[in-house]
Order: structure tokens, then C-alpha cells, then sequence
């Protein structure tokens, strides 16, 4: 567990001011339990000297103040967390599902057909797979309360876009790969749209800012449009963008 | 890691400074959004820690206190009340009434006079801090402004200043004469400069000549650069790596995406990158990048961890 070793876990130097502790070499659901673990002991080890946690699929960035600090001492104090860190058992199935009701339609989701064409199913058959799973949110990253979400049904699985589009409107439920996500802001981006969450996601009056949080369950319950309008949805077409 | 670490003074300010006119983006910044990372949010702060810290040093403000960073020039500010302020960073032709402005220094401003900012002549970014400092509602315990996110700022929605904006203070007057900046603590931004570099975890899988020219090669400034992060222009380094799980990205750190290119990147980027790392530039170095002019040479130096923690505790001696 010391120095640049192929031994997991690992520190590695991250600047003056942070540690990156490297749990895990490859993505999974059963990570979490350990990183949300180690994310709640750093914030007990560490006290005022703690500045930011930057928890991610395998690793948890660890940023200090180095005045108050030192980084030695800082990577003492996470090695000795390391050596009897335990999972966190309430992450399991006790972790809160959030429901995000999603208005799936090709006129919001422009990507609906090609995804499904992509799986060889119809747009319905599309929209079932993407609904019928209950994802974790691996990490928030990308713009404030964009949760990364894990993992759609293989069958569904679909590369980013070659070029991403200028401008993603907020709440766009999309796809990458093996990964889910809902955009809380207008943004760029690259992912495909299948359709529009009319689920505030990002709000800075409510506590604890971000409607999900490392570790939530997260599933897509499908709604037609006058249910999306009625919460509050916007209903307004994307615009394709010139290529 | 409390969000009220950087709360706002006490509501007893007052308008201070009008804007005459928008330059193209002139930000609010206290030390960044602290906390929150793990939600998205990225840290914002100064682009240049150094110069920020002076300006408030001077103004007699504490450490933390919200100052205005001016990139470019252009802004052109009406003075409301009586105060005091201290301009610092780069030479922006900053001038009070027509009259050329002193930087590095305290300055008494009367009602009704006109402070403006031209043109750079030297660096990019000026740092502009009032005696009691800028009083801006807090947002995710900072004013920070990330216009990305809409987040912090003189209105809280992370916009730039534009004309008709108003500036608040907690207007005070600084108690015994504003210390003397030393010459070494002015840097000349024109200047070839040497950023300090501390190795990262995938520093052994460039290959072996990469590495040489990562630390050889004068690399130059791309205009490629904004706050989130600054492109490096010259030979194209090869990472047996291609890219990583996305992970937590610190101030400082030099991704090389696949084309070679470095990038260094600044207080708004986001929070968690998946490309391989040379390592991350000390916050003094990241400071001296984000005053550099697209063209301008800069090197990549290595520095032990030691060290740059020395070099860093004596810029912050004296600042609160």
C-alpha cells in the first residue's frame, strides 16, 4: 500500500495540496461502498484541514491546505485510514432510489432511433431497456449535479457522438457507452439524447444542492408529454445543428 | 470543511464603484468555492493566487476577501465614495482621470473620479481590491464567479461586469501604512517564464524521449486559454497510456490528451478529467500560466514537493 507500487490501494501525488488514492483499477457498483466509506473518514481525520473530496468511479481525490497540513503528514493519516477502512453497509440496498420521470420522444431525443436501430429493437423496446434499471450514480463531475450513472443493458450500450453538439438543453436524458445521465444546465455535449426529465437537478436553494449524490439509486420512469408539461417540463424540440 | 469558511461580512456596505463601461470579462473572485467538488462544482478563485493575494494585502484585506479580476482591460469604472484600492498583476494601462495609475500600491480615490483599464501591456489579468473588500451574496458558501455555472459574482449568477453593474464594499479605512511590495515580488510577465512542475502518477509511462522534451522544449502559449485551462503548443508527447476512469483533477494539473498537447489546468476546470498526467504545476507557477499572452514561451521545470512546499509557505507569510 506505500509508494508508486502496482498494489492497490495506492497515493499518488496530486500537486502541493491533494492526494489521489487509487482504490480500484476498474469500474464497478461494489466500489462505492468503499469509496463513500473512505469519503466520510477523511472528513473525520481531517477537520478544518480538509478543503475538497473529489470522489470518482475508482479513486477519491483528497485536497487539503498544506499550511495547516503537511503533505507527509496528510498521506500518514490516509494510509492509516486505509489499513482499517471497511465498506460502507448502508450504501447497499438502503441507498435512496430517486425517480426522474423522463418524457422519452425522437422530438426532445434525437438519438432515440439510433440507438435503438444501433440494438436492433424498436424505439418502445429502446426506451423499456433504458427504463427497466435501476443505476447507481458512480460520480458527479463534467458541470455542478451531473451524475454519471451506471450501467445500461449492453445491448443498449452506444458511443459518444463524433462531433458533440453546442448546446444540450437542461434535463436531456442521455446516453455514452454504458453510462446514463441527465444534463442539469444547458451545455455542449456529446452524449446521445433520448429524451427530457422534467426533474430540477441542480438547484442552489435546496439542501444539499444536487438532486443526486454519490451512491444514489437512480431510475428513469417514463411519462407522455402532458404528464412532463404538467411538472414542469419543457417541451420545446431540439433544433438540429448544422454537421 | 465548512461552507462558511469564506462567509460574507456583515451587510454594512455600500456602493462603491459604477461600471461606465464593460470590458470583456471582469469577475469577482474571493478564493474559490471550496467543499462542493464532489457535487460538480468547480473551484473558480483568482487565475493568479499571487497577484489577487497582493492587491488584498495592500488594501488591507484578509485572506479570502473578494477582489475584481480584469482580463484583458477594456473596464471602465466610475468612483461612487471616497476609498482606497490597490491594483495588482499585470499592467493593463490602468488609468485614474487620464493619469497613469500606480499598480503594486495603495492609492486614495475620490468620489466621481474614473478609473479605466485599457489595453495589456504586460500579462493578462489585474487584480483590483478595494479597502474592506467586495460584498457579494455568497453562493455554495463563495462569490467566486464560474460564468460556466452561473455560479457567485457581483449578482450571484457567475456573470462578467457590464455596464450600469454596480460594485458593493464594506468600505473601511486601513489601518497604518501599506507595506512595500519587493521587486522580486513584481513579476516581469513578459518574460520567458519557468513553470515548476511536481511529477504526477503517470509520469513513467511517457516515453523516454517525450519526457526529455516535456522538460526541454520551449512550449508556447496557445490562445487556446481561458480559466478552465491553457494549451501548450510544441512537440507532441506520447503516454503509453491513452486514457484513464475519469478522476479528480487538482489546480495545476498537465493533462496530454492524445494529440500531445499539454493542457494546464486553471481554477474553472472541471472537476474530474480522464486523461494521462505529467503531474500539476505548483500554485504559484499555475498563477504565472494565466498571466501569459497567447505566443509567449514558457518551460516546464521538475521541483520536488519540498521545495515548491517551502516556496509556497513564504508567499503566504504575511497574508492572514
Amino acid at each position: 500500500m506505500s509508494g508508486q507500487g502496482c498494489a492497490l490501494p495506492r497515493l499518488e501525488a496530486a500537486g502541493l495540496d491533494g492526494w489521489l488514492v487509487r482504490l480500484f483499477d476498474a469500474i464497478d457498483e461494489a466500489n462505492l461502498a468503499w469509496l463513500m466509506a473512505l469519503s466520510r473518514r477523511c472528513e473525520a481525520a481531517f477537520g478544518d484541514a480538509l478543503v475538497d473530496l473529489v470522489p470518482s468511479y475508482t479513486t477519491l481525490l483528497v485536497v487539503f491546505d498544506p499550511l495547516r497540513l503537511e503533505p507527509a503528514a496528510a498521506r500518514e493519516r490516509l494510509l492509516a485510514l486505509l489499513a482499517t477502512l471497511e465498506p460502507d453497509a448502508e450504501l447497499g440496498e438502503a441507498a435512496p432510489v430517486r425517480e426522474l420521470p423522463v418524457w422519452y420522444d425522437p422530438s426532445v431525443g434525437p438519438d432515440l432511433s439510433r440507438v435503438a436501430e444501433r440494438a436492433a429493437v424498436s424505439i418502445d423496446e429502446a426506451i423499456a431497456g433504458h427504463s427497466a434499471r435501476t443505476y447507481r450514480v458512480f460520480a458527479l463531475g463534467f458541470a455542478p449535479g451531473f451524475a454519471f450513472m451506471g450501467s445500461v443493458d449492453a445491448s443498449l450500450a452506444t458511443p459518444r457522438l463524433a462531433t458533440p453538439r453546442q448546446r444540450v438543453p437542461r434535463g436531456s436524458v442521455a446516453l455514452a457507452g454504458r453510462q446514463t445521465a441527465a444534463y442539469p444546465v444547458v451545455t455542449p455535449g456529446g452524449w446521445n439524447l433520448l429524451g427530457r426529465t422534467s426533474a430540477v437537478l441542480f438547484d442552489r436553494e435546496r439542501e444539499g444542492f444536487s438532486l443526486l449524490q454519490v451512491g444514489d439509486r437512480v431510475r428513469f420512469v417514463p411519462v407522455d408529454r402532458e404528464t412532463f408539461v404538467a411538472e414542469g417540463g419543457d417541451p420545446t424540440p431540439m433544433e438540429e445543428e448544422a454537421p | 470543511m465548512s461552507l462558511a469558511r469564506f462567509a460574507a461580512p456583515a451587510r454594512s456596505d455600500v456602493v462603491a464603484l459604477r461600471v461606465r463601461r464593460a470590458g470583456p470579462l471582469a469577475l469577482l473572485q474571493d478564493a474559490g468555492r471550496f467543499g462542493v467538488r464532489r457535487l460538480g462544482v468547480t473551484q473558480g478563485g483568482p487565475a493568479d493566487l499571487h497577484a489577487w493575494a497582493w492587491a488584498n494585502r495592500l488594501a488591507g484585506n484578509g485572506w479570502g476577501t473578494a477582489a475584481l479580476e480584469v482580463t484583458l482591460g477594456g473596464l471602465e469604472l466610475e468612483v461612487a465614495r471616497d476609498l482606497q484600492l490597490a491594483v495588482c498583476g499585470a499592467d493593463l494601462g490602468a488609468s485614474l482621470d487620464g493619469q497613469a495609475l500606480p499598480l503594486w500600491q495603495r492609492v486614495a480615490l475620490r468620489e466621481g473620479q474614473r478609473l479605466a483599464f485599457a489595453t495589456p501591456r504586460a500579462g493578462l489579468r489585474a487584480y483590483l481590491a478595494v479597502a474592506g473588500g467586495f460584498v457579494a451574496e455568497p453562493v455554495l458558501g463563495s462569490c467566486a464567479c464560474v460564468v460556466r455555472e452561473g455560479l457567485g459574482g457581483h449578482d450571484g449568477h457567475g456573470r462578467s461586469l457590464a455596464e450600469g453593474d454596480v460594485l458593493r464594499v464594506a468600505v473601511r479605512t486601513p489601518s497604518g501604512p501599506a507595506p512595500t511590495v519587493p521587486d522580486d515580488e513584481r513579476p516581469d510577465y513578459r518574460a520567458e517564464c519557468r513553470l515548476a512542475l511536481l511529477p504526477g502518477a503517470q509520469i513513467a509511462d511517457f516515453a523516454g524521449a517525450s519526457l526529455y522534451a516535456a522538460f526541454n522544449a520551449r512550449w508556447r502559449v496557445d490562445d487556446r486559454a481561458d480559466r478552465m485551462g491553457v494549451r501548450l503548443t510544441g512537440p507532441a508527447l506520447r503516454c503509453r497510456i491513452e486514457t484513464l476512469v475519469s478522476e479528480g483533477l487538482g489546480l495545476g494539473a498537465v493533462q496530454v490528451p492524445p494529440d500531445g498537447q499539454p493542457i494546464a489546468l486553471l481554477n474553472d476546470r472541471q472537476t474530474i478529467g480522464g486523461y494521462p498526467r505529467l503531474g500539476a504545476l505548483t500554485p504559484l507557477s499555475a498563477s504565472r500560466l494565466a498571466q501569459c499572452l497567447p505566443g509567449q514561451a514558457v518551460r516546464l521545470v521538475a521541483l520536488s514537493p519540498e521545495r515548491a512546499l517551502a516556496d509556497y509557505r513564504r508567499f503566504r507569510r504575511g497574508f492572514g
